[in-house]
């Protein structure tokens, strides 16, 4: 098909992107890696049954035909309980990462458009968030506040992550601020809320996006961190669950025949994060075309 | 000398905001503790449960039943005092649990620090004066797969691989307490021994990321004058490596110690838990799983005291080492 077959807007927002991306080898990579995360997610509960039927004799098995990534310790099968273990892993992250976001967004833009007192108090708040290591707090909130649903898990996560994207918007809007399109807007009179959604958030959307998914990797490291810790009670799927049993409660960890059970969560955490982290550089690239060379 | 001033009201009022969110994070906890502490000491010593919830309320320094502003003014009191709170699990002061579990954790994260910024900052210096060797992609390989591995991941690798099969090393603790803690041989070396694994996750997930660093600072001054000079003049390629692009490249970087030292300190819980390293994340851990909020609380402004400070730290010390950069805001 010729490029001239599709209309230019649509060009330039899907088919542009998607090009420079096939032409990057890594972002290309980490969108491959990504997509396949998000229908293991969807659709994989779907079309992958979760049978959990204990059988002592099949346990802890190498994988097989019949079991892809071998068993666990009471003879389930180890991709069963990934797939089904992803969609609220990942669920929780792009919440943690949506609320994050948002919060962020109103911080930065309330505090640098405002400034003053305003932007003194947020800033001090911003810099708490930045200092104070987020692992600690999430282990006091999570034990206080019992979380169940991957809602109120994606909150507690986003508590303590939106620090340094509300301090990048707020310097960005600082910037932007003294620039001589914000100020023709003001001069004809247009609205507050016209100059920042029309005028300046496109100007910061690049960043959030890439930052986007910064957030919902941290979010995975941390959701499943605590799980692993036994903090917050979740299905036995999971793959905080499935690594916490592993190492503390069954003994996988001494077995070698194992490997497969504890090692596809790890795998699975470790390749998401790089595919996040390609494809973010990736879109870097194309939201910022100064680093195209 | 003003702007020392307002960075250290600044960490100031970050410790303030901190202390204040604990303490209404904790009152919020679920059903009153006190009751629980109480009813074990009635089954315990057989008294009477008002004598005894009047005891853990001593105890504790804490009553449920006050009105929220006056806890909050003892609680600050207490605080001032040094006071860190009463563990419920172990029922002595939490200030003498933190006296036996910071060392470990200084222990360790010392020398992991020391270990990573020197080898990292190192290599960073190579693949920013060497350009094209084969070591830059391998670096930057290795910095990606740290950057996607969460450290309990390196940690419970390192456990399951050295500890638990091949045995080359101990499971968990910090020293075997068949010996007698001293100045002797055999105490020195199972406290090594103990301490290799947890220190080896540390510096695997850190040292990447200092090679990264100071690569990019050091990329950026080697386009500044007095290298040339260095050049033009003669020196030998070592020593405009290590005293002329080194020492200027490394300065941006003690800002990142701070950082650093609160991620570590983040990510000691994992780490500690991991290997069962009596240290203050792995109380911090346990005091989580078991609900004792005057522990939790203990230790959590322990830490938060400890990276606030090293950040001020670091922030007066990083304008006084470069005079250029003046400190802003």
């Amino acid at each position: 098909m010729s490029v001239t077959a599709i209309p230019g807007r649509l060009y330039r927002s899907i088919y542009e992107p998607f090009i420079i991306i096939r032409r990057n080898k890594r972002a290309f990579v980490g969108l491959i890696i990504l997509v396949i995360f998000a229908l293991m997610a969807t659709v994989g509960p779907e079309v992958v049954p979760l049978d959990t039927t204990q059988s002592f004799e099949k346990r802890f098995q190498w994988p097989s035909l019949e079991h892809p990534l071998g068993t666990d310790h009471v003879g389930r099968d180890t991709f069963q309980q990934i797939v089904h273990g992803s969609r609220d892993v990942l669920i929780t992250a792009f919440l943690a990462a949506i609320f994050a976001t948002g919060v962020a967004i109103l911080i930065g833009m309330l505090a640098g458009l405002q400034g003053g007192m305003m932007d003194a108090v947020l800033m001090l708040m911003t810099n708490a968030i930045l200092t104070v290591p987020s692992l600690p707090v999430l282990m006091i909130v999570a034990s206080v506040w019992k979380v169940k649903d991957p809602v109120r898990l994606g909150l507690l996560l986003s508590i303590w992550a939106w620090g340094g994207l509300a301090r990048a918007i707020r310097s960005q809007i600082l910037s932007l601020k003294e620039r001589e399109f914000i100020e023709a807007a003001r001069a004809l009179g247009l609205s507050t809320f016209h100059v920042v959604s029309r005028e300046l958030m496109p100007n910061v959307m690049p960043y959030v996006t890439i930052n986007f998914f910064t957030l919902m990797r941290g979010a995975i490291t941390a959701s499943v961190g605590l799980m692993f810790l036994g903090l917050i009670p979740f299905k036995a799927t999971n793959w905080g669950m499935m690594l916490s049993l592993a190492a503390w409660q069954t003994g996988a960890i001494y077995v070698p025949k194992a490997l497969f059970y504890f090692g596809s969560p790890m795998a699975c955490i470790i390749l998401f994060q790089l595919g996040a982290f390609f494809f973010a550089n990736g879109l870097d690239e194309v939201l910022n075309p100064r680093l195209r060379t | 000398m003003l702007i020392i001033v307002r960075r250290a009201g600044i960490a100031f009022l970050t410790l303030l905001i901190v202390m204040t969110l604990t303490f209404f994070l904790l009152r919020k906890m679920p059903g009153d503790p006190l009751h629980m502490w109480a009813m074990e000491l009635v089954q315990l010593h057989g008294m009477d449960f008002d004598s005894a919830y009047e005891q853990v309320k001593q105890m504790y320094d804490y009553d449920p039943h006050e009105p929220l502003g006056q806890q909050y003014i003892r609680y600050i009191k207490g605080l001032m005092k040094g006071d860190l709170g009463t563990s419920m699990v172990y029922k002595i002061s939490t200030n003498r649990i933190i006296i036996k579990a910071l060392p470990w954790t200084v222990f360790l994260l010392s020398i992991s620090l020391l270990i990573s910024f020197g080898l990292g900052s190192l290599m960073g210096m190579v693949i920013a004066w060497k350009r094209k060797t084969a070591l830059e992609p391998i670096v930057t390989a290795y910095a990606a797969f740290t950057g996607a591995t969460p450290d309990y991941i390196t940690a419970l690798i390192l456990l399951i691989v050295f500890a638990a099969n091949l045995r080359l090393f101990p499971m968990k603790g910090a020293y075997d307490s068949a010996l007698t803690p001293g100045f002797n041989w055999p105490f020195i070396k199972s406290v090594l021994r103990h301490a290799a694994l947890p220190i080896t996750a540390y510096v695997f997930e850190s040292t990447a990321a200092w090679a990264m660093a100071m690569k990019g600072s050091a990329v950026s001054v080697l386009g500044e004058d007095y290298i040339m000079a260095a050049r033009a003049r003669g020196l030998k390629e070592r020593r405009i490596m290590i005293s002329y692009m080194g020492r200027n490249a490394i300065l941006p970087l003690v800002t990142g110690l701070a950082i650093a030292l609160g991620t570590m300190l983040g990510g000691a819980t994992f780490i500690e838990t991991i290997f069962s390293y009596p240290g203050i994340g792995w109380f911090f851990a346990q005091a989580t799983t078991r609900m004792d909020f005057g522990l939790m609380q203990g230790l959590f402004l322990v830490t938060a005291v400890v990276t606030i400070f090293s950040n001020l730290v670091a922030d007066i010390l990083y304008s006084r080492l470069d005079p250029r950069i003046k400190v802003e805001e």
